[in-house]
């Protein structure tokens, strides 16, 4: 039996699709697929057909040929007569080598500018604001050019540091050299070195571990386990009777004896850089395009930190040190237990986004000649091949690879100290 | 009783706060002598910012302004000051600070070969990109404070057609036709509105002016140029140059990607999988590479990606892909901003049986975008920052242009005055642009502290 109750009967008609809200999410979303399918078709169609006009079919062949160019920064051993794919492997290296410096020394210098910035010494927080305002209102690309023509302008040449009296001396007891070609330091070495693994055998990712260094990471990290260990067995004592056995010595001795011991049987050395002909021999020679490179981006994305780490440390309510206070923690531990741990919550995913920043914005070393894949792969090879189409989607590859692994971390730190309310 | 009192009638006079906490010696004192450590620090401080005046005011001031090449420079310091350590050569930005500004922009488009500065027109030279820029301000302005007259708004809708039609040259006719598509559109929907309904007139409003652009408006435009000419001489792409090109790309890419940004936005928290799996790869896509990858793309792929034979202008290329790359930070902008406003307001919006359209238009969108005009106004300053970028690509931006004035033999070594003048004048802008949304951030903030 139907009532009167009984819902009419559904029929569907055509005209549901628009004007029924059930139906025309579903018409909407299938209008724009199709709208996005017909776009990436007309592309690639119009694709094809330039491509097949000019002659280059898209094809990866281009990367086994030799490169036939030199890379002067870099952190595998690389010849001209190497191939395209080594020399863009090299210039991703260059990448990161450069993204990790900057992101290091940015955080130092932006964390110690955004502290003082808060400092009650009116002098000393106007001069951090002056630095901020002034690096963040000022394109990166520009500081970058300007610190290479400071380096290359105003050092002084090598020939400077010869002769009886030269007008330049290296610097920091005559270990450092600073000239217009690059900056000269120290380069350790080992003279009863365990050599090198060799991977990837004769490829173009072929790679070199040191074994030395390899040891030295050991015994280190061996070592950090022993000082754990050593704290927790200190925790469990003072936890029982109250008492806490000092620690420090001992921390001491098992990080630095086996350190020391491994050093001095692997005849750990330095290699001190001297002046021969006309240029400096010997130690590690960073050059002005890493340097500078190195240098405007810390002190531009460390503009940017000290902001972020301001507005953290702004963030914590007052309430939460007076409570600290009132529980009787001495101000160093009130930082520590109290305001740190919740101003990192804040401070660290815009940290992370900051880094991120960095690192695309080191692909601006093409302007200073460091070479980085841009300058690799999107630059050199790009042009002596002529391949534009693949070189440019490798590049945007290898950039959309190291970005979606930084946010993968971060997303993963923003669940860990998520806070759970309710 | 006797009339004897103990008790004071009258209050005493206040008494002076003592010398040492008021005044200037006890703000001197609170702010920078309040302690060992803060002394020491003030006196540090001091100690630094006389080593930088000392060194930077008499190399500011005690300059060179009137040579033609570095070496006549340093021997004008040398008769001058016995060295030439110490002073600036602001020589270089009087030779080359029109190159600066227009890069090789001819001052008279009328005689198009004649570079600087050779012939007299009728005009002040530079009209036509000063003109352009003075409407832009007039334009902005309306939109940046509302106590400006309200009919400015028409130069701001004007702005679109007119600024391209300056800068460029060329007929009249073309960018009133693309203008006239407009008002086609919306002809279109009155007309269609009350016959056909309300679905159709949007489908035609959208529909008519597409087909107008494409197929009718350039005719059109041609046969009204041959029957009433107003043009103006036309500029070619590479001769823009300058802090022109800079403020011309970010002007466009600044004003397109924020309604861009909207939508994309809008995409991205909408429930329709497939609009928001579109939104979400486009904008991640676009975040995760670096914007010298995007200039590349427009300077060798964009004419790969389009039709055999379509021939684009390289600040064309550039602009759309500038947008695409502000439209993308600003739609993540946007986002914080929607999903930082409380559910209720969403809920509150249904309750009240508005459409998804008036909700945003009415409810949501004033208050997220109010939120987030700090993020919308740092993204401005970055793409402003950004169009530096251009300069590898070979556009002659500023820094373009610095690198060829370094190269020219009559400069070769200079940099720091080139630097600093760049420096100073993206400063005033990126400094002015986040004072302004200080300023609006304090206007807007209607709700409790």
């Amino acid at each position: 039996m139907t009532t009167l109750t009984d819902p009419p009967k559904e029929s569907f008609r055509l005209s549901m699709l628009i004007y029924d809200t059930r139906y025309r999410s579903l018409t909407i979303q299938a209008v724009a697929m199709i709208g996005f399918m017909l776009l990436a078709a007309w592309l690639i169609n119009n694709t094809m057909v330039n491509l097949n006009t000019l002659g280059k079919q898209p094809e990866f062949g281009f990367l086994m040929e030799p490169a036939s160019y030199d890379i002067n920064q870099r952190l595998l051993e690389y010849s001209s007569r190497d191939t395209h794919l080594r020399a863009s492997f090299l210039g991703l290296l260059n990448t990161l080598l450069v993204a990790l410096l900057g992101c290091i020394t940015a955080t130092i210098i932006g964390v110690f500018v955004g502290v003082l910035r808060l400092s009650k010494n009116w002098i000393v927080a106007k001069i951090m604001t002056v630095y901020v305002e002034m690096f963040r209102n000022v394109p990166v690309l520009l500081w970058i050019v300007l610190a290479m023509a400071i380096l290359i302008e105003s050092l002084p040449a090598p020939r400077a540091f010869r002769g009886e009296t030269p007008s330049a001396t290296m610097n920091l007891f005559d270990t450092v050299a600073v000239t217009n070609r690059g900056v000269y330091v120290p380069e350790p070495l080992f003279s009863n070195s365990l050599g090198n693994i060799h991977l990837f055998g004769t490829s173009s990712m072929r790679f070199d571990i040191s074994l030395d260094l390899m040891l030295i990471l050991a015994v280190v990290v061996a070592s950090i386990f022993g000082i754990r260990a050593v704290n927790a067995q200190a925790k469990r004592i003072q936890e029982s009777t109250g008492d806490r056995p000092n620690t420090l010595w001992k921390n001491l001795a098992i990080f630095f004896v086996p350190l020391i011991v491994v050093l001095y049987a692997l005849g750990f050395h330095l290699g001190y850089p001297a002046l021969k002909g006309f240029n400096f021999q010997g130690g590690t020679h960073l050059r002005n395009s890493l340097i500078a490179l190195w240098l405007a981006l810390s002190l531009y994305t460390a503009a940017f930190i000290a902001e972020i780490v301001r507005g953290g440390i702004m963030a914590i309510s007052h309430g939460q040190t007076e409570a600290a206070n009132a529980l009787g923690l001495r101000p160093g531990k009130t930082m520590r237990l109290v305001i740190l741990p919740q101003a990192l919550r804040v401070i660290i995913p815009p940290m992370i986004s900051n880094y991120l920043n960095l690192t695309k914005n080191s692909s601006l070393a093409i302007a200073v000649g460091y070479m980085d894949i841009t300058g690799t792969l999107g630059g050199i090879t790009m042009n002596q091949t002529g391949r534009e189409l693949e070189c440019v989607l490798m590049l945007m590859a290898c950039y959309l690879i190291i970005s979606l692994s930084i946010s993968a971390v971060m997303n993963w730190y923003n669940n860990r100290v998520k806070l759970v309310e309710r | 009783m006797s009339d004897m009192s103990f008790v004071r009638t009258e209050m005493l006079p206040e008494k002076e706060p003592p010398a040492n906490s008021v005044g200037v010696i006890g703000w001197a004192r609170a702010n920078l002598f309040d302690g060992v450590v803060n002394s020491a620090l003030t006196l540090l401080s001091l100690a630094f910012i006389y080593y930088v005046l000392s060194g930077l005011l008499p190399w500011v001031f005690q300059s060179v302004w009137n040579a033609s090449s570095l070496t006549e420079c340093r021997e004008i310091m040398e008769a001058t000051w016995a060295s030439t350590h110490g002073h600036a050569c602001w020589a270089v930005i009087n030779d080359r600070w029109l190159q600066l500004l227009y890069g090789f922009y001819p001052p008279y488009p009328a005689t198009p070969d004649v570079v600087f500065g050779a012939t007299e027109g009728a005009l002040p030279a530079y009209f036509r990109p000063n003109l352009a820029f003075v409407l832009l301000l007039l334009a902005i302005a309306p939109v940046l404070f509302t106590k400006v007259p309200r009919q400015l708004l028409i130069v701001t809708a004007a702005y679109p057609f007119l600024m391209p039609w300056l800068m460029w040259g060329g007929s009249i006719w073309g960018p009133l036709m693309a203008a006239a598509g407009f008002g086609i559109g919306y002809l279109a929907y009155r007309i269609l509105a009350p016959i056909a309904g309300e679905l159709v007139a949007i489908i035609a409003a959208i529909a008519v002016p597409v087909i107008w652009w494409l197929f009718l408006a350039g005719s059109v435009a041609a046969g009204l140029e041959s029957v009433i000419s107003i043009s103006i001489p036309e500029v070619e792409s590479r001769k823009f140059g300058g802090f022109m090109l800079s403020i011309l790309i970010g002007v466009v890419a600044i004003g397109a990607s924020l309604p861009i940004g909207i939508f994309l936005a809008l995409g991205r928290q909408s429930d329709l999988m497939i609009l928001k799996a579109l939104c979400v790869g486009f904008i991640e896509f676009i975040r995760g590479v670096p914007l010298i990858t995007l200039l590349f793309v427009a300077s060798v792929l964009l004419n790969i990606f389009l039709p055999p034979g379509t021939e684009f202008d390289i600040i064309l290329r550039v602009l759309i892909m500038v947008t695409l790359f502000a439209a993308a930070y600003m739609a993540e902008v946007i986002r914080g901003g929607l999903a930082a406003l409380p559910k209720g307001q969403y809920e509150g919006a249904d309750s009240l049986g508005l459409n998804y359209w008036q909700a945003q238009r009415l409810i949501i969108m004033p208050q997220a975008l109010k939120i987030s005009i700090p993020g919308i106004v740092s993204t401005f300053i970055g793409i402003f920052k950004d169009t530096t970028l251009v300069s590898i690509i070979g556009l002659l931006d500023p820094l373009g242009l610095s690198n060829a004035i370094r190269a020219d033999s009559a400069w070769n070594g200079i940099y720091w005055e080139l630097f600093a003048f760049i420096a100073f004048l993206f400063f005033i802008f990126c400094f002015g642009m986040s004072r302004y949304s200080m300023y609006l951030e304090r206007k807007l903030h209607t709700g409790h502290k």
